[in-house]
Formats: C-alpha cells, sequence, structure tokens
C-alpha cells in the first residue's frame, strides 16, 4: 500500500498532519480560556454595572476608574503587566491564571457598559409598574428589567464574546500552549509559516462560527414576545 | 379613608402641588380635572408613592405617613403602597410576560402566593375585563384598549383598598376608550375606590360621585360633578370646563 505522503501534496499532508494539533490546543486551551474568563468577566461586568448604576460615590469612582484604565490601554500591554511585571512586585502567575485574569478584566470592563447601557434602555415606566405592584428594586430589577435589558445586552455581548475568542491568541505571548502558539511551534520546525498561519486562522473560524449560533439561540429565547424578530418587513 | 393632609411636592424651584387637602371616600369614584401640568397626575402619584411629597400627611386606612423631607423608609413606603394599585396612561404591561403572566405578577412576586393560586385569580379578573380569551398572548399583540384592560386587571390582582388611574383613556381612540370606560363603569358599580386623574369628561362626569378641580398645583374646587361641570363657584373652573366642553363639540 503506498503511503498517504506519496498521494497528497506536500502542503495538504503538512496541513492534514498540523490539524489535530492545532485543534487540540484549541479544545484544551482556547475554548477553555474563552469559556472561563467570559463567564467571570461577565459576572464582573455585572457587578460593575450595578455599582455605576446604583452603588454610592466612592464606589462608583473605583468602578469608573477601572473601566478607565483598562478600555484605555492595550490588552497585549495588560497580558504583559500581568504575567511579566507583576513578578518585580513578588506576584508570580502561571501562565494559564495570568491569562484567565487579564481576560476576565477585559471583558468586565467592556461589558459593564453594554449591560448598564441595557439596564438604562428599560423605560422608566416599567419601573414605576413594577413599583406599583409593591415590588422592591431588586425585585423590579430581577423579575421586570434585566429581563428586557437581556434582549437589548445579547447582540453587543455576542460581539465581545466572538472579539474574545479571537483576543485568546495573544495568551501565545505568556507561553499558554494554545491554537496559535502551536502554529507557531509547528511553523518554526517546517519553515511553512504561510500555511500554519492560514490552518490557524480556519479553526478560529470554526471556532466563533460555532459560537456565534448560540447568539442566535438567545436572541430567540429573550425576544420571543417581540412581535417583529428578526425582520423588519 | 384615603386622606391627603397640606400634602406640598416641588420639583426643584417648580412647586407642582400646594397644601393639598382632600378626603376620598371610600367606596366611590373621584376624578381630578384640570389643564395640562396642574399636578392632577403628581397628586395621584403622591397616594402610591411614586413621588413623595416634601411635607404633608397621607393617610390610608390604618397607615398614616408624615413628610418631612426626607425619604421615608421602605417598608413605610410599601405598607402605603401595597394598598394600591395603579393604572398607567400608556398600560406599561411587562412586554416580556403573557398576558396572563402580567396579572399574576403582584401575586407571585410579592404577596408569594403559589403559581396555581394566582393563575386562578389572575383568570377570574381577566374575564372580569374580557380578556379571558387572550390569557396566553403577548401584550404586543393586543391593542391599546386591550391592553388597558389587562393594566386594570393586573392592578386589581392584590386586592387594592383604591385604584389609581393616571389617565385611563388618554392613549386610546374614542371606541377604544369606551371599552376601558365600560370596565371601569362595572368596577364602580361594584363599589371599588377609585381616584382618577382625566381629560375624558365623560369618564368624569358619568361614574365619579366627585370631582376635584386642580389648577397651577393648588385645589381651586371639589363638589359632584353636577356642581362642577353645571354650576361652578368659580371663574377658574368654569373657564376650564368651558375649554373640555367646546373641545368636545368640535371633535363630534
Amino acid at each position: 500500500m503506498p503511503e498517504a505522503s506519496q498521494l497528497m501534496p506536500g502542503w495538504l499532508q503538512l496541513m492534514a498532519d498540523s490539524f489535530w494539533p492545532l485543534l487540540y490546543a484549541g479544545l484544551m486551551f482556547t475554548v477553555p480560556l474563552t469559556l472561563i474568563s467570559f463567564a467571570a468577566g461577565l459576572v464582573l461586568a455585572f457587578v460593575v454595572a450595578l455599582i455605576r448604576l446604583f452603588g454610592p460615590a466612592p464606589l462608583v469612582w473605583l468602578v469608573r476608574f477601572y473601566v478607565w484604565l483598562i478600555r484605555g490601554t492595550p490588552l497585549l500591554v495588560q497580558l504583559f503587566v500581568i504575567f511579566y511585571g507583576l513578578p518585580s512586585v513578588g506576584i508570580v502567575l502561571d501562565p494559564l491564571p495570568a491569562a484567565l485574569i487579564g481576560f476576565t478584566l477585559n471583558v468586565g470592563a467592556y461589558n459593564s457598559e453594554v449591560i448598564r447601557a441595557a439596564i438604562e434602555a428599560t423605560p422608566k415606566g416599567q419601573w414605576e409598574a413594577a413599583y406599583s405592584l409593591s415590588m422592591t428594586r431588586a425585585q423590579a430589577l430581577r423579575r421586570t428589567v434585566l429581563p428586557q435589558a437581556a434582549r437589548v445586552a445579547v447582540p453587543p455581548l455576542a460581539n465581545s464574546f466572538i472579539s474574545l475568542v479571537k483576543d485568546t491568541s495573544l495568551a501565545a505571548v505568556l507561553t499558554v500552549p494554545e491554537i496559535f502558539q502551536a502554529a507557531q511551534r509547528i511553523a518554526a520546525v517546517t519553515y511553512e509559516p504561510l500555511i500554519l498561519y492560514l490552518e490557524a486562522a480556519f479553526i478560529y473560524l470554526i471556532f466563533s462560527s460555532v459560537l456565534t449560533t448560540l447568539q442566535g439561540r438567545l436572541e430567540k429565547r429573550y425576544g420571543q414576545h417581540a412581535v417583529f424578530s428578526g425582520k423588519l418587513r | 379613608m384615603i386622606r391627603l393632609h397640606e400634602i406640598s411636592k416641588h420639583f426643584g424651584p417648580l412647586h407642582v402641588l400646594q397644601h393639598i387637602n382632600a378626603d376620598i371616600p371610600e367606596g366611590s369614584v373621584t376624578a381630578l380635572i384640570g389643564p395640562s401640568g396642574s399636578g392632577k397626575s403628581t397628586m395621584l402619584r403622591c397616594v402610591n408613592l411614586l413621588e413623595i411629597p416634601e411635607s404633608g400627611v397621607l393617610t390610608l386606612g390604618d397607615q398614616t405617613l408624615r413628610f418631612t423631607g426626607t425619604t421615608p423608609p421602605i417598608n413605610a413606603v410599601l405598607r402605603i403602597r401595597k394598598q394600591t394599585g395603579m393604572v398607567f396612561q400608556n398600560f406599561q404591561l411587562f412586554p416580556h410576560r403573557t398576558v396572563v403572566e402580567n396579572v399574576m405578577e403582584g401575586l407571585v412576586t410579592v404577596l408569594r402566593w403559589p403559581r396555581q393560586k394566582a393563575r386562578g385569580r389572575a383568570m377570574e379578573l381577566l374575564e372580569k375585563v374580557d380578556m379571558a380569551a387572550k390569557a396566553d398572548a403577548w401584550p404586543a399583540t393586543l391593542s391599546g384598549g386591550q391592553q388597558q384592560r389587562v393594566a386594570i386587571a393586573r392592578a386589581l390582582a392584590p386586592s387594592p383598598r383604591v385604584l389609581l388611574c393616571d389617565e385611563p383613556t388618554s392613549a386610546l381612540d374614542p371606541s377604544l376608550a369606551a371599552e376601558v370606560v365600560r370596565v371601569l363603569r362595572l368596577l364602580a358599580s361594584e363599589g371599588m375606590t377609585m381616584l382618577m386623574a382625566t381629560h375624558d369628561l365623560r369618564l368624569a362626569a358619568s361614574i365619579a360621585q366627585q370631582v376635584i378641580f386642580l389648577q397651577d398645583g393648588r385645589i381651586v374646587e371639589a363638589g359632584t360633578p353636577s356642581q362642577i361641570f353645571n354650576a361652578p363657584a368659580h371663574e377658574q373652573t368654569r373657564n376650564f370646563v368651558t375649554t373640555l366642553t367646546a373641545s368636545r363639540t368640535d371633535a363630534e
């Protein structure tokens, strides 16, 4: 029986050989990194949004400072500060936790603004209707405002989620063996950067496409009450 | 008894309510009339404390709250508010809940009724406002008149002592308004205590036992509908009633 390598052109063979290592890197590192830091970042974003809307002044200033700092500096620089900088003051983190912290802080800052805006987009009359039924502020928020805010927030949150899938490639510089780092490693020994990086791009495309289908489902779930869901005409 | 004693409210330098004194007898309907900006909506919202007056005393049943310019404790507010239900000009149904869920909401979330029992009560009220057939519809699929009737059922669900109606027919065309007036008249005939702010002369004249005329945040005159509409004692009242009837004649 002839070897597979005799039937396939060299570049295709290389792609086939490196596909599983890259996919493995994606499943073992890119996906968990994305899911964990997005989940933790959303919790953080929600707390920050609630503080900005309802918190006492000193806390409001604190969270505004946090959002300003994170949004105003490059993610790559933040990751370097956490992983390469903090050891100077005695805080030594492994690559993966350092990346998780960096991405979580980032997701938290950007999405706190999304959540705040979505809560503010709920008409004042809806709060009043809830209050007129003797709901407390917490009940009004939970039962009336948040379900409506969720519908508004899903598309921008999905945007941020897809950005994060791709931003996790920055973890490569912290030596996390995710998709891009795996591609770099193989490219370094095969001298085929074009093939490897195109393949890495393709695998990111697969992951973000799969994850995007989630957005449609969430929009449907939170938008089932709308007369026009989807098409305006 | 619902009693407002020397209630005053201002938004910044604007005095919206000044020394309001009013007794709302139970089992009857009181209509608040007056030009836009006269303070009738604010007066209504002071009864369920969506607006907190700066001074005065509010009594609902056995609860009395004295206002001192500071925010009263939430428990005191809720003790008053739980005796009220409110119907808004723009309905304000919860768009993410079905018709029957809207009516159940106060019972389930605030009064902690089991869902089954709450659903039973909600269906009874939907029967009363003739909306039972739409129990599982989304609010966005209903006409304005239908939405307002559901809103009335929602406000009635926790059995309030008084139903506050803020311009309940103003956002509706005449035929839809008539549906809502019919429901309000039915409630009035059953002895529901109601306080309503309205521009709708027909609504005020046909179901209210007492009419209060407000202008510039003060009560100018109060009396029976025939007193206020046919023989007003004050010049201001006479002028306002004339504009109301004139615009009605124009419209017809």
